[in-house]
């Protein structure tokens, strides 16, 4: 890792958005704003997430990470911002809690990463079967939180696999991480255990089972 | 040194938490759903009167041979207290629904709430004070009081809290006294009403959520101060949340427990917080849904040899609370295994 992306890293662990900005101003002697993002900002990115998920940053700090770059790729002009992708096409969800960081953090990674993705917000089962059959989308997110609501996936998943089967599900959130294997008994096509892989899963998306 | 001699729970887990060797390990079953179950109600009827939950709780009790009493219903009963919304499920643990802090400027005019206004709280404290009857000081009798620095996930919801924390140092200071204000008052009516001990929840805390650098110059304090506030035995629960990076910082908050992670070594957890801190854990609570009665054995098994020698330790789930969705048959086999395994007297070089 070059000394712009360790800085770049360190001003994200400490939320000092400030210092991010500043080191993507300064970089723009090394690298045009289109190479910072995919060469210093996506990858740190992957890196925090990662960290979080071996232990060695906390949840904070992958959220703070996220909604800095955020603002980073937002404050870019039009004509230097990241190529948007609009494939695969997604849509990312809460599925009945009321608690929506894991969300929010995922959602901040992959706009991050370049990616469009159609926030449906807090959603129950019914409404989340009808709008991802009704958009078409190709890779659907579902985050939850409580367990009950991860265990209610199984039903969502059977019903979006009998009325839309081209839909591939990812899931993600706590019931996940601390069961690994919780995701392949509800049949969900992907599981997400930070937010780094939320960036995998879109980017090596193929249409088909992982 | 062994002791073979017979203990009542009480017992127990007192020799446990002195850092000594009881008869047996003690487990705690930290079951508050399933009690339904056995009085076969749904869980809203379930917490809508205390009589249920002793019920629920003195069954469980008898059938299970472990070694507490759980006086908790589930953590939003604290925001019920503070006007706020709870959501049931059919078979998970109730949570709090839309967070009644809507933006950081509500904070200003935040009142704690008196605990003997709130019907909800009456119920578990009412609930503590028969199970602290029946128990006859046999049976510990555990309440449980969110910790001020974690409560306002459920108040203000998790993104507008972290912000508030890192950027908003006044409102921070504000909700925190507020908080401690009522976890200090709640956590003593529960003492007050017939509890041993207070777990002190506190996921927040974790490094899971928050650095330990951040911990120290927020969470850190926050549990300083309520625990020494609380006018009893308290035990800190991280939810399975990490905790091994700030054994030390806890051991100076004058917990005398701490609830471990499934993610982490209980030998380590064990060698960290020998003769300081009480390890409660860390069966996997998730992973315990699909356990057969030879993987309970096992897991049973694997704990008891990590972290059981010496005391000081509990056997329990990793989160303090057992998803609704573990068998009956799973429990009893857990409990089975800690008489197998758990005797002091059977281990040897302890």
């Amino acid at each position: 890792m070059d000394i712009i992306a360790e800085h770049f890293k360190e001003a994200l662990l400490s939320s000092d958005e400030a210092a991010a900005r500043g080191l993507m101003n300064e970089s723009k002697q090394q690298y045009t704003s289109l190479q910072f993002v995919e060469k210093v900002l996506t990858r740190v990115l992957d890196q925090i997430g990662d960290g979080w998920e071996k232990g060695e940053y906390a949840l904070s700090q992958v959220y703070m990470s996220g909604k800095i770059c955020e603002r980073l790729i937002e404050s870019l002009p039009g004509e230097q911002r990241f190529a948007r992708k609009d494939k695969p096409k997604m849509a990312i969800a809460l599925l009945n809690d009321y608690h929506a960081l894991g969300k929010r953090i995922v959602l901040s990674h992959l706009r991050s990463g370049g990616y469009i993705v159609t926030d449906y917000d807090r959603v129950d089962e019914k409404e989340l079967v009808e709008r991802a059959c009704e958009d078409q989308v190709e890779l659907l997110l579902v985050s939850v939180l409580m367990l009950s609501s991860a265990l209610s996936l199984k039903e969502v998943i059977q019903q979006i696999r009998y009325q839309c089967p081209a839909v591939k599900v990812a899931v993600g959130g706590a019931p996940f991480r601390l069961d690994n294997g919780l995701w392949q008994g509800l049949g969900a096509d992907f599981a997400g255990f930070s937010a780094a892989d939320a960036l995998r899963i879109a980017s090596s998306f193929n249409g088909g089972k992982k | 040194m062994s002791n073979p001699v017979y203990m009542n729970s009480m017992l127990r887990v007192l020799t446990a938490m002195g850092h000594k060797e009881p008869d047996r390990v003690p487990l705690f079953l930290l079951l508050t759903m399933h009690g339904a179950k056995e009085l076969g109600l749904t869980l809203k009827e379930y917490y809508s009167r205390a009589e249920n939950v002793v019920e629920g709780q003195l069954r469980l009790y008898r059938k299970y041979g472990h070694d507490c009493l759980f006086g908790f219903f589930h953590a939003p009963v604290e925001i019920q207290a503070w006007g706020g919304e709870v959501v049931y499920y059919d078979q998970g643990a109730p949570n709090s629904g839309e967070p009644f802090i809507k933006k950081p400027g509500d904070i200003t005019a935040l009142e704690p709430p008196v605990i003997a206004e709130s019907a909800h709280l009456r119920e578990v404290l009412k609930t503590i004070n028969l199970l602290y009857e029946e128990s006859a000081g046999e049976v510990p009798v555990l309440g449980v009081a969110i910790s001020p620095f974690s409560v306002p996930v459920m108040q203000m919801g998790f993104e507008q809290y972290l912000e508030l924390m890192q950027f908003e140092p006044g409102l921070f200071e504000k909700l925190m006294q507020v908080n401690i204000d009522f976890c200090a008052d709640w956590a003593n009516a529960q003492l007050e009403a017939g509890a041993t001990a207070i777990t002190y929840f506190d996921p927040v805390s974790s490094p899971t959520i928050v650095p330990r650098e951040l911990f120290l110059s927020k969470g850190f304090p926050v549990a300083v101060k309520t625990i020494n506030r609380i006018k009893g035995p308290v035990a800190t629960h991280l939810a399975s949340g990490r905790a091994l990076s700030i054994i030390d910082d806890l051991v100076k908050t004058k917990t005398g427990a701490i609830g471990v992670s499934a993610e982490e070594d209980l030998v380590e957890l064990k060698k960290a917080c020998r003769g300081r801190l009480t390890v409660i854990g860390n069966l996997n609570g998730l992973e315990m849904i699909n356990w057969n009665r030879n993987q309970a054995e096992l897991a049973v098994r694997e704990a008891i040899d990590k972290a059981a020698s010496g005391g000081g330790f509990i056997l329990s789930d990793n989160h303090g609370e057992i998803p609704y969705q573990v068998s009956d048959e799973v429990l009893g086999a857990i409990s089975n295994a800690v008489n197998k395994y758990g005797s002091y007297s059977k281990k040897e070089g302890t």
